[in-house]
């Protein structure tokens, strides 16, 4: 999934001011000024640089632009969902816990994960009530406006809507199947295959 | 978080995502924070559902902010087409 790659013109080309006369491979704070392609604007901060010429390639920690709306979402946050959604066969940002939902929305999505017969075990849950700022931060790391929110094997697959619509098609079903997140013995497709 | 009104969701839907047909369904019982909708649009050709909430969270983001609970159902014209049918059937 693109979004846990960082995109290359992340990496920009920095014009330094060097206020403090250095040698080179000396460590200094400079004024850095940058010319980003991703988001068609400037980027001042402060960094540090290991060069005094003008021209360094730096990697930017994080992209300052008014069109970039990343303000809820830390460089820690989104590396502690990126690791959740890798690690985790199933992830779901829901509100409340599966035992007591807090949401009609994440209690329908709890519901049909169990009707599939996913063992919950596998499955990763964050009530997203408990903390702020993941309420947050998990909207725009999703590029997902609301809760819940589900994650299968690394990719996002959508809200409750996505996933209604999913159960009834039984697409989701040959999802959960291809992933082997349900028993196999119990699903009427590997019955018809045994059939044959 | 105040809500926004029927009528200002149904026009932003309508304006930005050239939808053909849009039904608003207040389900937030006065509060203008819950609704449901239903979208018909062209731009929607081609696209797989998760593609076309994608592209109606994304074009509707300001909007959406404002809601506890937005439920869509996004229909090509064609796919709309079937869907009468099958409810009239």
């Amino acid at each position: 999934m693109s979004s846990f790659t960082r995109p290359f013109s992340q990496y920009c080309l920095l014009l330094t001011i060097p206020f403090s006369r250095g040698l080179a491979f000396r460590q200094g704070p400079r004024l850095t000024l940058g010319v980003s392609s991703f988001t068609r604007g400037f980027v001042f901060r402060r960094g540090f640089t290991i060069s005094s010429r003008g021209f360094v390639f730096r990697r930017l920690p994080k992209m300052v632009s008014p069109n970039n709306f990343s303000r809820s979402l830390s460089n820690a946050l989104k590396q502690t969902l990126d690791e959740s959604v890798q690690k985790n066969d199933v992830v779901l940002f829901m509100k409340g816990t599966p035992d007591s939902p807090q949401c009609g929305f994440s209690r329908a999505v709890v519901q049909i994960l169990n009707t599939q017969g996913v063992d919950f075990k596998r499955i990763k849950t964050f009530n997203v009530l408990e903390d702020q700022e993941l309420r947050e931060g998990i909207k725009e790391y999703s590029k997902w406006p609301t809760v819940p929110q589900v994650y299968i094997k690394g990719e996002f697959i959508g809200g409750c809507d996505i996933m209604l619509n999913m159960h009834q098609s039984g697409e989701l079903e040959d999802l959960l199947v291809k992933e082997s997140l349900i028993n196999i013995e119990d699903s009427p497709i590997d019955s018809q295959e045994q059939k044959q | 978080m105040s809500g926004i009104s029927k009528e200002l969701l149904e026009q932003t839907l309508r304006k930005k995502l050239e939808a053909e047909y849009v039904e608003v369904v207040d389900t937030s019982g006065g509060c203008g924070q819950s609704y449901d909708v239903i979208i018909v649009s062209k731009i929607f050709e081609g696209k797989s559902v998760l593609q076309k909430h994608q592209l109606v969270n994304e074009t509707c983001k300001s909007e959406i902010a404002q809601l506890h609970a937005f439920s869509q159902k996004s229909y090509t014209p064609a796919q709309w087409e079937a869907q009468k049918q099958k409810q009239t059937s």
